[in-house]
């Protein structure tokens, strides 16, 4: 059977299980959409590339799918950018397909054209020119299996108009043979055997769970061996939701703004267990102050996570869902852990997470707290970046995998509306709220429109502070409140919505913040809800930059 | 600051040398020289990537990098291997007739010949160990060096 590029390009995304396509036209796509228009595979057409890349960035890490975004030639590809280096920071499969000058033009200058291979060579996992219509089932099929395998990534596949009107005979590659990419999923017996003995002997066992666990699946595996012995559990901002919150084990996340119980408790174990984490800066403060007591068994797929930042004794590389699975079979010695704990609860009740509740105006911890409770923990949140993001991970209790979707490694402000829009295409019976502060929510803000048109109904929590909130705490905290540029106006966001034909509501008061968020639950659209929060409200606790993890800044009673 | 060889084999693609170089550049890691050649496979590439570290962390992080990118088959580490490694030097110097045989004592001393000579200049070929490159260099700068083309090492265990 004789296809032309356009056409294999569809039928092989029909054979990879693509239900979602976001993306949008444009001159050197022409010839693919021309096959979209007959095409039963569900299309959204966003109202910038930026937010198809991370809406197709939201729906794999809401469902575990590959994300798929399209757009073409030039500016359309350099404005997915953002969205591919998010997704590559953060691990998530995705495969971004763009159009290219016709073969004969690449290299001239053309119009629209940009060596977009070349550009997104650093943030993706890999990254094709197809040269050859003949080669792009081959190249389709790899991208969709590079993307979702080993540690997972975005992929990009750059087609040229011409190979996409070129016909050929259709050939289906029933498997992948890549002599260069063999990831490994089982761990070293010998090492898994060494780690078990360390944890059997271990008096102040610790877990630190990251986004590995979330990819892996391995959430289940997780409780088990946490409960078999008996060890606190703390996650980085992507390993929320890979242990239940509110699981007496659980410490909540550690790090920059982790509560100060994770970050003791870290800062004095004997036994650190990482598990699909990277030690990132955020998380470890002063790298040569880190958990100076500590052994460290490391697991992950990523050799190159291990020993990059710190030190490991114990490294395991391989899937975390089968080497955890394979520990516990070997498990027979658990260690005692009582006193441990019983330091633990001195900890969490020593340093608990707190806020001031004083007067009538609005905190935005209560508002997180309350979308909490009115969702009853049952939501999918996003989130944007910057206190926003913080109070998200710190006041509602994530208990599932897959539940907090926010963007971790690149820190993109703008992220969570077209994530949210992502994922409640992946999981339309799920409500998803993303919350967000003024100055993020205006980054992507013409997505509206979007949800509105295809009646996706996200739900938007504004934490209208009037300020760039996060940079302002450090101008006040370490620039002597100097807060130059950080002071930022908006639109009417009630107006707004409600122009775009959304659901716009405003808060001002704390008892408004509740009956807001149940309105905006029940309607049956896309919600705005501008709450305004105090302007000054600083994320506590906080390390300061090149800290200790243990020497935090404490909030306010 | 060590110097460490590594022989990688890739597939033989266009794009392959910039993902590698991109690499490298955006970690912060050095390269001191780069050859690469088609091998008995023309499928397969062979880059003799020669860098510089400053600690052993990195280096294995270098490893562990290039082995993380599709394009690449195989990372061999010829630091703690036997192996010989040859590189090819080309320089022009100032030849007079005066320092003939001064010249020739020194080119027989490290196996080197005259390839070219033209009026007062002479193209001399040499192939060895970088070490005994440099020193060749070295004691050839007393005539007077005009050009110097060198290939990077190349190395096999």
């Amino acid at each position: 059977m004789k296809l032309s590029g356009a056409q294999i390009l569809i039928e092989c995304l029909k054979r990879e299980g693509v239900e979602l396509l976001i993306g949008y036209p444009g001159g050197q796509v022409l010839p693919i959409f021309d096959k979209l228009y007959d095409c039963d595979i569900r299309f959204i057409l966003p109202r910038h590339e930026q937010a198809a890349a991370h809406a197709a960035d939201g729906y794999a890490r809401a469902t575990g799918k590959v994300g798929v975004c399209l757009a073409t030639s030039g500016p359309g590809a350099t404005n997915l950018t953002t969205g591919i280096a998010n997704a590559y920071m953060d691990s998530i499969p995705m495969v971004a397909i763009t159009g290219q000058v016709k073969s004969h033009l690449i290299g001239n200058d053309a119009f629209q054209e940009a060596d977009v291979t070349g550009i997104t060579r650093p943030i993706t996992k890999h990254n094709y020119l197809v040269k050859d219509v003949r080669e792009l089932a081959r190249i389709i099929r790899e991208a969709f299996y590079i993307a979702s395998t080993g540690r997972p990534g975005p992929v990009l596949i750059d087609i040229p108009s011409d190979i996409q009107l070129q016909e050929t005979e259709f050939i289906w590659p029933e498997s992948v043979e890549l002599r260069s990419y063999k990831p490994t999923y089982f761990g070293h017996p010998g090492q898994i055997k060494k780690a078990v003995k360390l944890i059997s002997g271990a008096k102040k066992p610790l877990l630190y769970i990251g986004g590995g666990v979330i990819s892996s699946g391995a959430a289940p595996e997780i409780k088990i061996l946490a409960e078999k012995i008996q060890a606190p559990v703390t996650w980085t901002l992507m390993g929320i939701g890979g242990f239940p919150a509110t699981h007496k084990l659980g410490l909540g996340m550690l790090g920059m703004h982790g509560t100060a119980y994770a970050n003791h408790a870290i800062m004095s174990a004997d036994v650190i267990i990482a598990i699909g984490a990277r030690f990132d800066d955020r998380v470890t403060g002063r790298i040569d102050a880190f958990a100076p007591g500590a052994k460290v068994i490391h697991i992950d797929i990523d050799p190159a996570s291990i020993s990059k930042n710190v030190k490991v004794d114990i490294p395991i590389v391989g899937d975390v869902k089968n080497i955890v699975g394979e520990m516990l079979e070997q498990m027979k010695k658990t260690p005692n852990t009582a006193e441990w704990l019983k330091d633990i609860e001195a900890l969490k009740k020593k340093y608990p997470l707190k806020y001031g509740k004083d007067g009538d105006k609005i905190k935005p911890q209560y508002v997180v707290e309350q979308i909490y409770q009115a969702t009853k923990g049952e939501a999918i949140i996003t989130t944007e970046v910057g206190q926003n993001q913080m109070w998200a991970a710190q006041w509602y209790q994530y208990n599932h995998p897959r539940s907090f979707i926010s963007s971790g490694g690149l820190g993109t402000m703008g992220f969570g509306f077209p994530a949210a829009m992502g994922a409640k295409l992946g999981c339309s019976d799920k409500v998803v709220f993303d919350i967000a502060g003024d100055g993020s929510i205006q980054m992507n803000i013409q997505e509206l429109a979007t949800c509105v048109c295809n009646k996706i109904n996200v739900k938007v929590a504004i934490l209208n502070n009037g300020y760039l909130g996060m940079v302002r705490q450090w101008q006040e905290l370490f620039y002597k409140k100097r807060y130059s540029h950080t002071c930022i106006t908006g639109p009417d966001f009630v107006k707004l919505a409600e122009s775009y034909g959304a659901v716009g509501i405003r808060a001002t008061k704390r008892e408004e913040v509740r009956p807001a968020i149940e309105k905006a639950l029940s309607t049956d659209n896309t919600v705005f809800i501008d709450f305004r929060v105090e302007p000054e409200e600083n994320v506590f606790p906080m390390v300061p930059a090149g800290e200790a993890i243990n020497r935090m800044i404490e909030g306010l009673a | 600051m060590t110097r460490h060889t590594l022989s990688v084999l890739v597939e033989n693609k266009f794009g392959v040398l910039s993902r590698i170089a991109s690499l490298f550049s955006a970690r912060g890691y050095n390269i001191s020289s780069l050859a690469v050649s088609e091998t008995m496979d023309p499928a397969i590439s062979c880059m003799t990537i020669v860098v510089e570290v400053s600690e052993e962390k990195i280096l294995e992080q270098i490893k562990k990098q290039l082995n993380k990118l599709i394009d690449v088959i195989t990372v061999t580490d010829f630091t703690k291997k036997e192996h010989v490694n040859r590189e090819l030097l080309l320089v022009k110097i100032n030849y007079s007739a005066k320092e003939k045989a001064r010249i020739e004592a020194l080119l027989d001393k490290y196996l080197g010949k005259i390839i070219q000579h033209k009026e007062d200049t002479a193209i001399v070929e040499v192939i060895g160990e970088q070490q005994q490159i440099k020193q060749l260099l070295e004691a050839l700068s007393q005539f007077g060096i005009k050009e110097l083309v060198r290939t990077g090492k190349i190395a096999m265990a």
